[in-house]
This record gives structure tokens, C-alpha cells and sequence, in this order.
């Protein structure tokens, strides 16, 4: 994969242009996209960027084919992604289905605005967690990451085009506009430093090979279109030739099974967490992207008051870190969990806590941040518990 | 907390939320210190409100907005009218004394004046008003080096116009040294 082009150095850089950078650092050389607010610097950045370094922008013309054209892009051979806003997102949540059933690696940004429907166009959201994890119909697993500052939306590019190529689905980056449009320093490291995980390339004769029999870790090697070799790739239900086998559901079964299974059974490789002072809390707080990171102020506040609160930052929110929620929720009082939205990933920490520790939803309805002292009151209220 | 919020505001099309971008830039790559910029306007790209807000701390900044602002650099009546009245009173007020006519709101406030857009006018383009302002904050604030200001306004700025903007960040800076007498 070419790295000609790829920035390196120290850079004073919104969120949206260190995406496009991170982007283009891991190799990305594809851009469909539709402009929309808060996400349009991704889009103006990858216009001027893609024919620098050798890579392809088009501007679609809507969301629908954005996404369309990343899948077919991928399938050409070129690492591609796409960015978006709410409205944009919806459009895009067909075709995200059909990029899970192919297993067609690819990387889709939503930088999250207030919703719903056009909603508040230039001030943040956290409305879409929920429309990430099953926004498009059918049942699958998804990858979903959540950066709280330009740095980590670089970074986190990067690992989303890594674990799309290794477990070939697309890969969600789930950030919004607070951290989108925030501008901080970004190290970006040289070229060389970047670690990229390769497109897995089958290696058998074009005769011998079958495009959806998978390796041991249930990930199929994936070949290019014009490589040679005989591919379907297919929205239905298919067998490990690609070919369409809907009459029952011998050929479901083992799919769905897999597609599940292949980000399951990996887990422990795709979830990265910050914790920080979880040893001897009595409170967590769980969170993730630009909420994760205004309740570190209130938390520092709630400490100088004596109460031990803990910190559990959902990077990879998506798969959801089941287990240590659970195994968090046997040792204390309560989570708290603040989110730019009526409660979404709250549900899910309320499922794994099961009744064993209280779970206090700090929401926002969006179109701007949680003040300190929200946030502050219910640690409060979660250590009095 | 070890934390400066500085607000600087005026209408679309002064080179607010570029002052705010050099700032920050300054601050996080030249002088080796934590800053967080953030910037709100109006849907009208000339014409209309525009603030940036700049944080800066010795530490890593947790909260990205601007609460409190201890500096407050206004550039039109409207964003006069829009923030004075909750600044704080221990704060440091800067004006264009040409686009703001300062009322009751600003009793009591350390007020600091400089006819930037005048001084930018007379060095032949008031497109570098924001930058003579830069200076003028830049000698009365300290709130980064000269040189990481000059630095961050040389990479900041379009090619050609590097001697246009150095002149009006020395000439904002020279005003400055003689209202303040330096440092305030």
C-alpha cells in the first residue's frame, strides 16, 4: 500500500482534518462522499488530499451511493471510507448491511449531530449509538469506535481501517461535532511507525478458490476484483462459493453464525478501554467520546470531596466490553453514565450490571456539552447509594 | 486549575476564528503547551457573529469550552452587547476602540483600546486588523512568545503575505508596549 503523501510532524488540527490525515496515513485511497455538517471538513479535506497522494475523491450524489461506492471501491483493491452526519448516516444504513454481508472492509465516519431528523446541523449529538450497533436491518455484529479528541479521531482512523481489513466488515467511527470540530495538537508519526494491517490476500489458485470459506478465525481471504478469480458477492444469503442459497436455512445458519462469531469470538482483540482509578471505586463512570471526557472536570471535583469514582472509557463501544461491565458491576455502588442522549449506551451497562449495582443515565438532549455540575450531582447521588 | 480561557469575538469576515486558530497554535506547537480551540459563527460566512475560544493550560485540558474567560477581545458592537455584560470583573477587556463604544457594562472593568482596524487601514489592508490585534494581545497578555506568535502566524497566513502580517503583528505589538507599558 502506498504511504507517498502521508503527513508526519506536529500539527495544531480540528478533528475532522486529523481523521482525513489518519485516513490517509493507513492507507486509505478512496473518498465517496455527500458534504453535510459537521463532518464536511473530512470530505473538503479528502477533495484536496486524494489526488496528492494518488487516491480518488468523488462527490456522490447522496449518501446511498457514498456508501455504494466505498464498497465497490474496496472490492477494486483500495482502502476507502466515507464521512457523515445523522440524515446522512440513515441513508447510508442499507448499503452498511449489504457491506456486512459481503464482508467488504471499509471505514464509515459519523461525526454526530443533535437529532433527530436534521435536528441541530452544526452542535453535537450522541444520538446515533444505537442506529450504529443495529441500524441496518438483519442481525450481525458491528465494530464501533469512539474518539474524544482530534488526536484519538487520528489514531482511532487508523485501527478502524486495521480491524476492518483484519475481520473485513465496515468499521464505524463514531465521533461528533464537539470533538470534530475541536482543534488541538495532533502528533502524527512517521510513516514507517504506523502499523497497517494488510488486506488478507487468499493465496490459493484462482481453481481452488472459495471466496466465503474462512480461515481459522472465521475471517475469509478476500480477493480483487479483476485479480482473476471467480467471486459472487451478494446481499443474500450465500455459501462459502457466493452463490445465493435462500431456499431454507441450511446456508443461514452458518453465515449468520460466523458473522457473529467472527467479531465474538475476537472480542478481547477489538475492545480497548481506558480505566483509571476502578481499583477501589465505589462509583464508575462510564462513558465515551467528547461525554467521557467533560466528565473528567466533575469527576476531579467529586474526588476532592472524598468520593472514590473510577473512570471507564468506552473506546471500542461497539463490541459492547460486556464482561468487565459485569465484573465492574459485583464491586460497586453504581455506574455513572453521561451521554448526549436520552439513553442509549446506559441500557447496555444497565443489562450487564443486571441489578447488582445501580445505574444512574446523566442525559443531554445534544447541541452542546453536560455542564460539571450534572455530572457532579449524580456521582454525588450514586455515592450516597 | 492551571487554565486560561481567553474569548475573541467580532463578525464574520475579521479573521476572528483564524486569530483564535493562531493562538492556539502558538501556544500548543511553538511553546509546548496544552490548548483546546473551538470556534462559533453564524451560517453567513461575512456579516455575521463570530467568536473563538481558545483554553489554555499547563496540563492536558479536559474540558474543551469557555466558561469564565479571564480575556475578552471584542471586535463589533454586537458582540459587545453579547458578552460584556457577563464578563467577569476581574477580567481584561480588549476592544477595538473604532468599531465598539463602550456604555455602563464596561464600568469597572480593566478596559484596554486599540484602533486596529485604523492601524491595519493605514499599513495599507484592513484585512490584517486581526493580526495588529494579535500583537497588541500579544504584548498585554504574554499570553505566548513573541516568537511562537510570529511563528504561528507565518504558517497560518497565505504565501505572499508573510511581510504584510509580520508588520501588522509588530505594529499591534508596539501599541500595545506603549499602552501597557508591557505585561498588564
Amino acid at each position: 500500500m502506498s504511504r507517498r503523501g502521508a503527513l508526519s510532524g506536529e500539527f495544531f488540527m480540528m478533528g475532522d482534518i486529523a481523521c482525513a490525515e489518519g485516513a490517509i496515513s493507513a492507507g486509505c485511497r478512496f473518498f465517496a462522499g455527500y458534504p453535510i455538517t459537521p463532518a464536511t471538513e473530512v470530505a473538503e479535506r479528502m477533495s484536496r488530499r486524494m489526488p496528492e497522494v494518488g487516491g480518488t475523491y468523488i462527490q456522490m450524489e447522496d449518501e446511498l451511493a457514498s456508501m455504494a461506492a466505498v464498497l465497490g471501491a474496496s472490492w477494486g483493491g483500495v482502502k476507502a471510507m466515507t464521512a457523515t452526519s445523522g440524515p446522512g448516516f440513515s441513508l447510508m444504513m442499507e448499503n452498511l448491511g449489504l457491506g456486512i454481508m459481503t464482508e467488504t472492509p471499509c471505514v464509515l465516519v459519523n461525526v454526530q449531530r443533535a437529532g433527530p431528523s436534521t435536528g441541530l446541523p452544526t452542535l453535537a449529538g450522541q444520538g446515533d449509538m444505537m442506529q450504529a450497533r443495529w441500524g441496518t436491518h438483519g442481525l450481525y455484529e458491528i465494530i464501533a469506535l469512539a474518539p474524544s479528541s482530534p488526536q484519538e479521531l487520528f489514531d482511532l482512523t487508523i485501527r478502524a481501517f486495521n480491524l476492518s481489513e483484519k475481520y473485513r466488515l465496515p468499521v464505524l467511527v463514531m465521533t461528533d461535532a464537539e470533538v470534530g470540530h475541536m482543534t488541538e495538537k495532533v502528533v502524527i508519526p512517521p510513516p514507517e511507525e504506523i502499523e497497517l494491517y494488510p488486506r488478507r490476500l487468499a493465496t490459493v489458485p484462482p481453481e481452488e478458490y472459495l471466496p466465503f470459506k474462512p480461515d481459522e478465525d472465521l475471517v475469509p481471504p478476500m480477493v480483487n476484483f479483476g485479480q482473476g478469480y471467480r467471486i459472487h458477492a451478494t446481499g443474500l444469503t450465500h455459501d462459502e462459493r457466493g452463490y445465493p442459497d435462500t431456499a431454507d436455512d441450511s446456508a443461514q445458519w452458518p453465515l449468520i453464525q460466523r458473522l457473529i462469531d467472527k467479531i465474538r469470538l475476537n472480542k478481547h482483540d477489538i475492545i480497548q478501554l481506558e480505566e483509571d482509578g476502578l481499583e477501589d471505586a465505589e462509583v464508575v463512570v462510564c462513558s465515551y467520546g467528547i461525554a467521557a471526557r467533560t466528565a473528567l472536570w466533575p469527576m476531579e471535583l467529586a474526588r476532592k470531596e472524598g468520593i472514590k469514582v473510577g473512570l471507564l472509557r468506552l473506546i471500542t463501544v461497539w463490541p459492547f466490553p460486556e464482561e468487565r461491565v459485569r465484573e465492574l458491576a459485583g464491586k460497586v455502588k453504581a455506574f455513572v453514565v453521561p451521554e448526549l442522549n436520552w439513553g442509549q449506551i446506559a441500557l447496555e451497562v444497565e443489562r450487564c450490571a443486571a441489578g447488582r449495582a445501580e445505574v444512574i443515565l446523566v442525559p443531554h438532549p445534544g447541541g452542546g456539552v453536560h455542564k460539571p455540575e450534572r455530572v457532579l450531582e449524580a456521582i454525588r447521588k450514586a455515592a450516597r447509594r | 486549575m492551571n487554565r486560561t480561557e481567553i474569548r475573541l469575538s467580532g463578525f464574520g469576515g475579521q479573521g476572528i476564528i483564524k486569530t483564535g486558530y493562531i493562538i492556539g497554535e502558538a501556544v500548543a506547537i511553538h511553546d509546548g503547551k496544552n490548548a483546546t480551540f473551538t470556534q462559533s459563527y453564524g451560517p453567513e460566512s461575512r456579516g455575521g457573529a463570530a467568536a473563538a475560544q481558545v483554553v489554555i493550560s499547563d496540563e492536558p485540558i479536559s474540558y474543551p469550552h469557555v466558561i469564565d474567560p479571564t480575556i475578552l477581545v471584542v471586535m463589533s458592537q454586537g458582540a459587545y452587547n453579547k458578552y460584556v455584560p457577563d464578563f467577569r470583573k476581574d477580567g481584561l477587556l480588549i476592544v477595538d476602540e473604532d468599531l465598539v463604544e463602550l456604555d455602563e457594562a464596561a464600568e469597572g472593568l480593566k478596559t484596554l483600546s486599540i484602533p486596529a482596524t485604523r492601524l491595519a487601514e493605514e499599513l495599507g489592508r484592513k484585512v490584517v486588523a486581526n493580526v495588529v490585534m494579535l500583537g497588541f494581545l500579544t504584548a498585554v497578555t504574554g499570553l505566548a512568545s513573541v516568537e511562537a506568535m510570529k511563528k504561528a502566524v507565518l504558517s497560518s497566513v497565505p504565501k505572499g503575505t508573510e511581510e504584510l502580517n509580520l508588520k501588522a503583528f509588530e505594529r499591534g505589538y508596539e501599541y500595545g508596549q506603549g499602552v501597557a507599558g508591557g505585561h498588564v
